[in-house]
């Protein structure tokens, strides 16, 4: 009867789905390997431990900022505005820890705080004023936080930080860099978020579908608040560990990196829509980044080129990502 | 048969990555006629429909338009021989005028590149009237009702000059008005000579409108019948393959009459007519009245989803305040949406989440939830309202309507709600599943639920409710029970009419 058909057509599309559902979790992983393998065959030097530690600290910067983009992208949402939210933060810290003194740590609250807290006003923007896309609210927010980082310092630079700021930028424990081991941590605290709270679960539902997320009972504004909160505090973070590895903040410290962000997190496979996007994803999307740019400055190559080369990996990631798609749906 | 047929197909069969969804079909539409194409969904009336528009090649079998053999590599081949579809989405803009949507891709121009824009309104309001509609083409397209968009979309027909025109459940958004005023505009179509393909779930509808009908069942024909010469029992059991013992399920009479919901001066947003009513355990309420009385803005307004203007909330006997779903949820209401897919469902999320995700905090354990718990709970839901497929992981999207209704149902039922709200319950779902739905209603009334259907199908209304209250403007206009109800008197409150 109707009902024997129907099992076997499931039959057929589970087997699909198993391959599909492996090149959808491995997809840009198997990416990033090749990338690697290529590298590793073109110059000796790739795969050193020396040189994967310093991949290791390359990223660390850009993937704390992804991990904060995540958030955003997933509710089909952006945030333009982290890496002058990054440049305002450590321009306060500059001011309380190298001007006014303060305690080192004090300036490390101070530095997570204010970044937090440009993305709590990015929230309210966009749910209480109710802009109507998060791009106009950061866009805004973006102009807002370089303006007032050069501001603040009459567009001067702030050097000589304590040991204890410089920390998370600067130090190893022994091979590792501890701003890899921040990044580790950071990325296993937002997994468990995600998928083990039901906060996270309402991010997915929201970027899903707003209105069901609405009518299911959440209160859709706390949650996109929360959201880029978060995202602004991992942009005072990523900004901890700038200094500590340049040992100086400057106003014009990040511009730019919100493009990175957001590469990683759509090279990882996160859906523009919204609804669809993993840490892990992200993690290795990151990766790639980063590897690609360590492999291209290994090689000599410019930084005018690398910038071309990252646009073409961008654009193909998310064509192969099309294509998978488009291969899925005519089942 | 004595009469040539307009388009004929013989033994079509058409698989999708190894699978046979149309298997040797053979169907054949008169000059004049109209054929209606009647099935559950997943039936392969689709896919058929798409071979005879060119939007899909066919794999084996041959199409002849007038008796001469015909391949579409496409759907403007299709258009040429004139054949026009029109589908249950409208594919109007609505920012342009009736006008332009009309000759969208196919614009009349003066010269090489300009548009001749009188004699577009002109030919416009000449379809218009073929059809019996007086619309105005410079009206936007946002500007009209349902009805009336579905009535523009038949228009476009005229542009590719059809003789062929399929239509793929036209009438499944629409009002009994608009229902109507369509059905008669199919009847102004025959009587100008062209044919119909017609797909509708709503047999008494096909009765009334089509002269012979064709059943598909798994992709296959099961009959083609004279409208004349059947019945909606016959046509049900063929099309599902076995004997519905009935179209609306009866369930024992309850001696509980608790007053589970109490609704006291109810303003709506933008409205300054007073609502007010109850509703019991052990009945169903029914709500009836034509699109834009305010059924669904009454329901949203209780449940929080929109503002409204004043009015007090009563669940089994105490005041609650509603200000958003949230309140509502933990009041103990549930709201099954009209807009399933829009409103109601995470599509590309699994079952599991679609159905745990208003009841997610209940699966806390310490700071984290219990992913254990989670699936376990959605197991047991799918396992209890037979969900087909039965895999928590399945995205919702890949769901029949019928059941992606029933992972909705689940949701609620996951947050142990009491009072359930369900509007227009079985929009789009096919008759099987339709009668699971109506199950699931009566199981939860015997359980001691508060229930309330909005629909606008009256039958439906009558098959199921205890009591109907019949909306106007904003407003109640009758309270009736079950035995006074009756098609005309609801018909009459809900125009206002005397």
């Amino acid at each position: 009867m109707a009902n024997v058909a129907f099992d076997e057509n499931q039959e057929i599309v589970k087997e699909k789905k198993t391959v599909k559902a492996f090149l959808n979790k491995f997809g840009s992983l198997i990416g990033l390997i090749l990338l690697c393998l290529i590298l590793a065959i073109l110059n000796r030097d790739f795969l050193s431990l020396n040189n994967i530690m310093n991949i290791a600290r390359q990223s660390s910067i850009n993937a704390l900022l992804a991990i904060g983009m995540l958030l955003p992208i997933l509710t089909a949402g952006i945030d333009l505005s982290i890496g002058s939210i990054l440049a305002l933060s450590i321009m306060c810290m500059g001011i309380a820890v190298v001007n006014m003194g303060l305690n080192p740590i004090a300036g490390l609250i101070i530095c997570v705080g204010t970044g937090a807290l440009c993305g709590w006003v990015n929230g309210i923007l966009l749910t209480k004023l109710r802009l109507p896309h998060p791009f106009i609210s950061t866009l805004g927010m973006m102009n807002i936080a370089r303006g007032l980082a050069l501001i603040i310092t009459a567009a001067a630079p702030i050097a000589g930080f304590p040991m204890a700021v410089q920390f998370l930028g600067s130090s190893f424990a022994g091979p590792i860099p501890v701003s890899f081991i921040l990044v580790v941590i950071i990325y296993i605290l937002f997994h468990l978020f995600l998928t083990r709270t039901a906060t996270g679960k309402y991010i997915y539902a929201i970027g899903g579908n707003r209105d069901a997320a609405h009518l299911s009972g959440i209160n859709v504004d706390r949650v996109l608040i929360l959201v880029y909160t978060l995202s602004g505090l991992m942009s005072g973070l990523a900004g901890l560990v700038l200094v500590g590895r340049v040992n100086s903040a400057f106003p014009l410290a990040g511009l730019d990196y919100e493009l990175d962000a957001i590469a990683a997190v759509i090279i990882g496979g996160a859906s523009f829509f919204g609804g669809v996007g993993t840490v892990w994803g992200t993690m290795v999307g990151t990766l790639i980044i980063a590897v690609l740019r360590n492999g291209l400055n290994l090689m000599n190559i410019t930084s005018d080129l690398q910038k071309t080369i990252i646009g073409i990996v961008i654009i193909a990631a998310v064509f192969v990502d099309v294509l998978r798609q488009r291969a899925s749906k005519k089942q | 048969m004595s009469i040539q047929a307009l388009l004929e197909l013989r033994n079509i069969s058409k698989s999708f990555s190894g699978n046979k969804v149309i298997k040797n079909i053979s169907f054949s539409v008169l000059p004049g006629e109209v054929h209606v194409l009647l099935g559950e969904n997943g039936a392969g009336k689709s896919t058929l429909i798409k071979m005879m528009t060119g939007a899909y090649t066919i794999d084996e079998g041959e199409m002849y338009w007038n008796s001469k053999p015909v391949k579409f590599s496409g759907p403007a081949d299709a258009m040429e021989y004139g054949i026009a579809t029109v589908y249950q989405e409208l594919n109007l803009i609505p920012e342009l005028t009736v006008c332009e949507n009309i000759f969208l891709g196919r614009e009349l121009k003066k010269g090489a590149r300009l548009l001749d824009r009188t004699k577009m309104r002109e030919r416009a309001k000449n379809y218009l009237k073929r059809l019996g509609q007086n619309i105005d083409p410079d009206k936007k397209i946002s500007e009209l009702g349902v009805g009336q968009q579905q009535l523009v979309e038949i228009a476009k027909a005229f542009t590719v000059d059809a003789k062929l025109i399929i239509m793929d459940e036209p009438t499944a958004s629409l009002s009994e008005t608009e229902t109507e005023q369509l059905l008669q505009t199919v009847d102004e179509l025959i009587r100008q000579g062209i044919s119909i393909v017609y797909i509708s779930h709503k047999i008494n509808e096909l009765m009334e409108i089509g002269d012979r009908i064709t059943i598909l069942r798994d992709g296959a024909k099961v009959d083609t019948l004279d409208v004349k010469e059947t019945s909606q029992d016959e046509l049900i059991e063929l099309m599902v393959g076995r004997a519905l013992d009935e179209k609306y399920p009866k369930r024992p009479s309850l001696s509980m009459k608790q007053e589970g919901l109490r609704i006291e001066n109810l303003k709506l947003k933008n409205s300054q007519s007073i609502i007010s009513f109850s509703a019991y355990q052990g009945e169903i309420l029914g709500i009836s009245g034509l699109v834009g009385a305010g059924r669904t803005e009454m329901a949203r307004a209780i449940f929080g989803a929109d503002e409204k203007n004043s009015g007090d909330v009563y669940v089994f006997g105490k005041k609650v305040n509603i200000k958003k779903p949230k309140d509502a949820i933990a009041a103990g209401f549930a709201f099954i949406t009209e807009d399933r897919k829009g409103e109601g469902l995470f599509l590309d999320q699994s079952l599991a989440f679609n159905i745990n995700i208003a009841s997610m905090k209940n699966y806390k354990k310490g700071m984290m939830l219990s992913n254990r718990e989670l699936l376990q709970s959605a197991g047991a839901y799918i396992k209890a309202l037979r969900v087909n497929p039965q895999r928590k992981e399945e995205h919702a999207r890949n769901l029949s309507g019928g059941n992606q209704q029933k992972i909705v149902i689940a949701k609620w039922l996951a947050t142990k709600a009491k009072i359930f709200i369900f509007d227009e319950p079985t929009r789009g779902i096919d008759v099987g599943a339709k009668v699971e739905v109506y199950r699931l209603i009566n199981q939860l009334v015997q359980e001691g639920a508060v229930v309330m259907i909005i629909s606008s199908e009256l039958p439906e209304l009558m098959g199921m409710c205890d009591r109907i209250l019949v909306m106007n403007e904003g407003t109640i206009t009758a309270d009736l029970k079950k035995e006074e109800a009756n098609q005309e008197i609801i018909m009459k409150a809900a125009t206002g009419g005397k």
